[in-house]
């Protein structure tokens, strides 16, 4: 029997943290972590599990100083319901409807997206865009990590083994708008083949500070620089979209898909802008 | 841990990680909720927990310790079928009914949040229940008749549990 | 039109008898039950596609003691699944044909142990070359030809306008919600008792027989309420319970197997792939003329029904129109695949999808409009088919066609879609479809189905072993036997489903359930009716001509003499009991060579059209349902509501098959085991659909019905090519219409001939 620890307070997880015993796994929603215990999926890595689900200082949604603050173990739900949320990122909003169908929503976590770090992470290119900052802590203190440098490898993140996802953090730019689209294989319950987000403001006939985040083309969840830098100069995106994707087969779609359909998607977005 | 099952307070004791679906089954002996994939895809399992609509395949039961909770059992109060699952039966919404117990619990949580039952909120609302026999015709118009029905009866119901 | 002007309970559609139960989660599923002192059980399996077992290895470490272990070795009887061929094992003990292959069986008390020792037995394969490829394989199951006035063919081909193409379909997974389910519990006297999700109980029987050498009377099997099958529990529960038996007669304990999703998707049969090629002479006035068609089917590892899903695939091959001449090959070959089986539709969906797909081609090619094309050729009463049947009750190809093309605004919305611009098309397409209903040729003949009725103290309880699946066969039985005795529906019951207690009514398959079995069923009433009827009679002092039974209550002269209760009871008590068994009988002037593979190959057919809407995103080639039209004839609705589940379930599985489904594979290994990566659609997936069942009766069906349960899977995947044919001018001759194969079939250069197709294709080249 694998033991886990039911935390309901932070000292009592960096409490747990700090030991750092082997096989440590964090639980928050469960709607990731459950599928692989059924599926007696590296059952035998896992030597203990911390149980976050009970921290309140992990929840909660606040606009302060211009930057919405978002709790880690927010549900999809609330973002859906969320006043801040549908007022200053209606896009996270609108994907967090796009993810799972009800009972997902009502258990899956933005935290939970984020430290998965699975490329088809559906909020992932959202936070790419909007240069979330995710702001981690442990018993060694509190940091933040930009988005952009927070997904190190497939899967992998820069927390530390003794830290946690404490709060995702968005500057709001006021001007900019993000847009996005999810190009799922079907019309709930679906993994995406491709999704990209942009933000960028509209200056007369020119789009700045553009942000592009993109998934399921690379092994992590990309922020496109090339074809930011193609759109803010007006050059040939499609083609710097290409030297910035990875794109490969997998049983949901072929590269060449995803490379002609995520140009697609991102010319169309740029056009809504 | 204890858990309140359709109405009624039950203890049992089981390891943290055993799933929501295993207790209400194997420790309740509720055995209207059923497991149809193991990994939250099909909602066969769905329950209502504190009111919300979650896949019991994927909840560990130590999160839920205290909870109340709401299974297909639970709905029809006193053996007296509800609207909804009246007009399932008049429309024919079940078939080989595996996926109903699911179906039931779903509709009855977005009957209680009022929400205008158009086609695309009511199959917004049941897209986490999977259904190989009926082509969900007839479970929309089922949840669509019910919500003409009884649609104040049915929030007072859902703000009660 | 309705043909009953009666008071009884057939034609309408009253809630189902299991209904309640359903609704309230107090039906109980095989995994619901508990038996004591039951163990459970897992398989080990091949992980390779073809190979030698050398040896299975134990590992000595762990503690066996308290795991049931059976291997080939431990078969007291045949080591054979028994079916057509008898070419599979019930455990593989020398080759291994397929992944996923069973070899050995383990059963524990303790589940987690069970899935420890899992982990602890390996089997030692030396691999041998699989073959892959149903195309390059020779080893050939079974093989057919169709041929219709041959001699001609030669001169259509050379005379007429040749239209050719090349349809492919690929595996589809039945997808059950409740996964497959067995508990095998053994007896006193050496025999074994069966529960279960089936189809089939009487299959599950026969095998059993075979592998444990047991007579008839030491197995009893009992179908348990079951949470869908459409084909996939056809067959496939043999080999379930075939395992459980051996790990319970081992044990000396219940075993209870129930297969966790992955393992099902993994290891359970599928509906077989198909490549079929056809080749056609048509008049440039549309006019059909002649038919070469191939069609490779891929059977799998072993026979299971392959013969039988080929021969009902090249029977529909030539589609539901009039041909001149025609010669159809089929055959059906091994892979080192896991065997294929039975899937609603059985080798038809595959080649109406093949026939409605290449229609398309030709309307095409012709410029003629794909509606007129249809109707122009469409089979009418007196055609013959490519068999040499000639259509004599029935018909009603141009009528589901018309009803369709009026419901859905084809004609109409052809123009006005053909009109879009932009990264949105509209397209709207249709097809015809239809089906034979009960088994093909002699197959009724050959089994004997037996099904009747016994008396009770309050109505009557139907006695057959065809099983409620989800479609209704509860609730219809006991409509079709109120009707003949006069009862209320709630005064019929339909008895347990145990092959030791009610006759063998057949297998739930072939859309035979109600107008084989009910027919007999309503025979056997009707008989059990005149005997209570003479005997009351003889109680009042009436004739036997003037008493009649309705709702319930005898009556003679319009005077009521007695509810049906009290005679039943009196009955009972003064001659015991009454029971009348009925034997199938075909109709006398259907008549089927097997040899020559000529006649009539059904006693009668069902006809559909299926018009779809569909929006084609060519920013990211998906392809979104707008609106789904479907028109089918049922020869006569028994209970309109559960007919209309079946048209409209049978829909969405074959929108499931045109749009989603696929299985992806990778040297014998199936790629995709689980509902995330396996999609069948979601209510937000499928539009509210138009359904209009039509009744044509069939003059020797019960009521006038006839088999509807496999028609509505046919239709509607060449409706949705047809219709992404009309939204971007191509024609996706492929099965699902994934986005990838949209985009490719996009930026093909070729295209068809067709004005819009040209436009829409220099178009989309022009995109930056």
């Amino acid at each position: 029997m694998i033991p886990v620890t039911s935390v309901r307070s932070l000292s009592e997880a960096y409490a747990l943290l700090k030991d750092r015993p082997p096989g440590l796994r964090v639980l928050a929603g469960g709607t990731d972590f459950m599928v692989a215990v059924n599926a007696r999926l590296g059952l035998d890595r896992i030597g203990h599990v911390l149980d976050i689900w009970r921290l309140q200082e992990l929840r909660g949604i606040s606009l302060r100083d211009g930057t919405l603050r978002i709790g880690a173990l927010t549900t999809y739900a609330e973002l859906m319901r969320s006043p801040e949320v549908l007022t200053h990122l209606p896009a996270l909003a609108a994907v967090s409807r796009e993810v799972g169908a009800w009972a997902i929503q009502n258990r899956g976590t933005l935290g939970g997206n984020v430290c998965n770090a699975s490329p088809a992470g559906d909020t992932l290119p959202h936070l790419l865009a909007a240069e979330a900052r995710f702001v981690v802590g442990g018993p060694r203190g509190e940091r933040a990590v930009a988005a952009a440098q927070f997904f190190v490898g497939y899967r992998k993140t820069a927390l530390g083994a003794d830290e946690l996802l404490q709060r995702i953090d968005i500057p709001i730019m006021p001007g900019a708008r993000l847009v996005y689209r999810k190009v799922g294989t079907r019309k709930a319950q679906s993994v995406s083949r491709t999704i990209v987000a942009v933000r960028a403001t509209r200056e007369g006939g020119m789009l700045r500070d553009v942000r592009i985040g993109a998934g399921c083309v690379a092994p992590v969840p990309l922020r496109c620089r090339r074809a930011e830098a193609a759109v803010e100069e007006g050059g040939d995106v499609r083609a710097a979209l290409e030297q910035d994707i990875r794109p490969v087969d997998d049983v949901r779609a072929t590269a060449v898909y995803r490379s002609r359909v995520t140009g697609n998607v991102l010319l169309r977005l740029l056009e809504s802008l | 841990m204890k858990l309140v099952v359709n109405g009624a307070e039950r203890s049992f004791d089981v390891p943290p990680l055993k799933r929501l679906l295993d207790v209400l089954r194997e420790d309740l002996g509720l055995t209207g909720t059923k497991e149809g994939c193991g990994e939250g895809e099909c909602g066969a399992c769905s329950v209502l927990v504190d009111g919300e609509l979650l896949n019991s395949c994927l909840v560990p039961v130590c999160q839920v310790d205290g909870a109340t909770v709401l299974t297909v059992e639970g709905v029809a109060s006193q053996g007296e079928l509800t609207p909804l699952q009246k007009c399932f039966l008049e429309c024919g919404g079940a078939q080989c009914g595996i996926c109903t117990p699911g179906m039931i619990v779903a509709a009855h949580r977005f009957l209680s949040t009022g929400k205008p039952a158009t086609d695309e909120n009511v199959r917004d609302a049941i897209a986490g229940n999977l259904c190989r026999c009926t082509g969900y015709a007839k479970i929309v118009e089922a949840i669509q008749l019910a919500a003409t029905q009884a649609p104040a009866a049915a929030a007072a119901e859902g703000a009660r549990r | 039109m309705r043909v009953l002007e009666h008071q009884g309970v057939v034609g309408r559609s009253p809630p189902r008898k299991d209904g309640a139960d359903k609704v309230t989660g107090r039906a109980k599923y095989l995994d619901d039950l508990g038996f004591e002192g039951q163990i459970f059980g897992r398989t080990v399996r091949s992980q390779v596609p073809h190979g030698r077992i050398r040896r299975i290895v134990w590992d000595e470490a762990f503690d066996w003691s308290d795991v049931v272990r059976v291997t080939a070795a431990d078969i007291p009887g045949e080591n054979v699944v028994h079916l057509i061929e008898d070419d599979q094992p019930m455990l593989a003990h020398d080759l291994v044909r397929h992944r996923e292959e069973p070899i050995a069986l383990l059963a524990c008390a303790d589940r987690e142990k069970l899935e420890e020792a899992l982990l602890r037995v390996r089997v030692e394969i030396d691999e041998l070359e699989p073959l892959l490829d149903p195309l390059a394989s020779t080893r050939v199951f079974k093989s057919y030809r169709i041929e219709q006035a041959p001699e001609g063919l030669l001169q259509a081909f050379s005379s007429g306008r040749v239209v050719e193409g090349t349809y492919r379909v690929g595996h589809q997974e039945q997808m059950y919600i409740e996964p497959q389910a067995i508990a095998a519990v053994p007896r006193p006297d050496g025999g074994v008792t069966i529960y279960g999700s089936m189809q089939c109980p009487f299959y599950i029987h026969r095998a059993l027989q075979r592998l444990l050498k047991l007579d008839d009377a030491q197995v009893a099997v009992i179908q348990v309420v079951t949470g869908g099958g459409f084909g996939g529990k056809e067959d496939y529960p043999s080999v379930l319970a075939g395992h459980a038996a051996l790990l319970a007669r081992k044990a000396g304990r219940p075993v209870k197997m129930v297969y966790k999703r992955e393992e099902d998707i993994a290891a359970t049969t599928k509906r077989h792939p198909a490549i079929m090629k056809y080749r056609t002479a048509v008049a440039e006035d549309g006019t059909l003329v002649a038919l070469e068609a191939e069609i490779v089917m891929d059977g799998g590892a072993y026979v299971t029904l392959s013969p039988v899903v080929a021969s009902r695939g090249v029977l529909h091959a030539a589609g539901a129109y009039r041909w001149q001449h025609a010669r159809i090959d089929c055959r059906v070959v091994q892979t080192h695949t896991p065997p294929n089986g039975a899937f609603r539709g059985f080798g038809v969906p595959q080649t109406l999808f093949a026939v409605e797909s290449h229609m398309e081609r030709i309307a095409a090619e012709l410029r003629i409009d794909p509606l007129e094309l249809r109707r122009k050729n469409a089979l009418r009463l007196g055609d013959v088919l490519p068999t040499g049947q000639k259509l004599v009750s029935s018909v009603s190809a141009r009528e589901v066609l018309d009803a369709v093309a009026a419901r859905s605004g084809y004609l109409r919305k052809r123009k006005e879609y053909a009109a879009d611009e932009g990264a949105r098309r509209r397209g709207i397409g249709l097809s015809l479809s239809f089906h034979g209903a009960g088994f093909t040729g002699s197959g009724e003949v050959k089994l004997k189905p037996r099904a009747g009725v016994e008396l009770t103290a309050r109505g009557a309880r139907v006695l057959s072993i065809s099983t409620d699946i989800g479609q209704g066969t509860i609730t219809v039985f006991s409509q079709m036997a109120a009707d003949a005795l006069g009862l209320l529906l709630d005064d019929l019951e339909v008895a347990e489903n145990d092959t030791s207690r009610v006759p063998d009514s057949g297998p739930t398959v072939a859309s035979r359930t109600i107008m084989v079995v009910g027919g007999t069923i309503t025979k056997a009433a009707q008989a059990m009716a005149r005997i209570l009827q003479t005997y009351v009679a003889e109680v009042h002092g009436v004739q036997a001509a003037e008493v009649s039974c309705e709702r319930g209550i005898f009556s003679a002269q319009g005077r009521a003499l007695a509810p049906f209760a009290a005679i039943a009871k009196r009955y009972l008590s003064e001659r015991g009991p009454l029971t009348v068994i009925e034997n199938y009988r075909h109709p006398p002037d259907v008549h089927f060579d097997d040899a020559a593979y000529r006649g009539d190959a059904y006693p009668c057919y069902g006809w559909a059209a299926t018009a779809v809407e569909v929006e084609v995103d060519l920013d990211t080639y998906q392809v979104s349902l707008l609106d789904v039209v479907t028109a089918t004839d049922v020869g006569l609705a028994i209970h309109p509501v559960l007919a209309e589940g079946q048209v409209e379930g049978g829909t969405v599985q074959a929108l499931g098959y045109a749009l989603l489904e696929e299985h992806v594979w990778s040297q014998g290994k199936l790629l995709n085991t689980r509902m995330q990566n396996y999609l069948i659609p979601t209510a937000l997936d499928v539009p509210r659909m138009q359904t209009t069942l039509l009744e044509n009766p069939y003059p020797q069906g019960p009521y006038g019905a006839k088999g509807i349960g496999e028609l509505p899977m046919d239709g509607p995947a060449p409706a949705v090519v047809a219709a992404v044919l009309h939204a971007t001018g191509k024609l996706v001759p492929e099965l699902p219409l994934s986005p990838d194969r949209v985009m490719r079939a996009m930026e093909e250069r070729a295209s068809p001939a067709s004005p819009v197709a040209q436009r829409r294709s220099a178009e989309h080249g022009r995109r930056p």
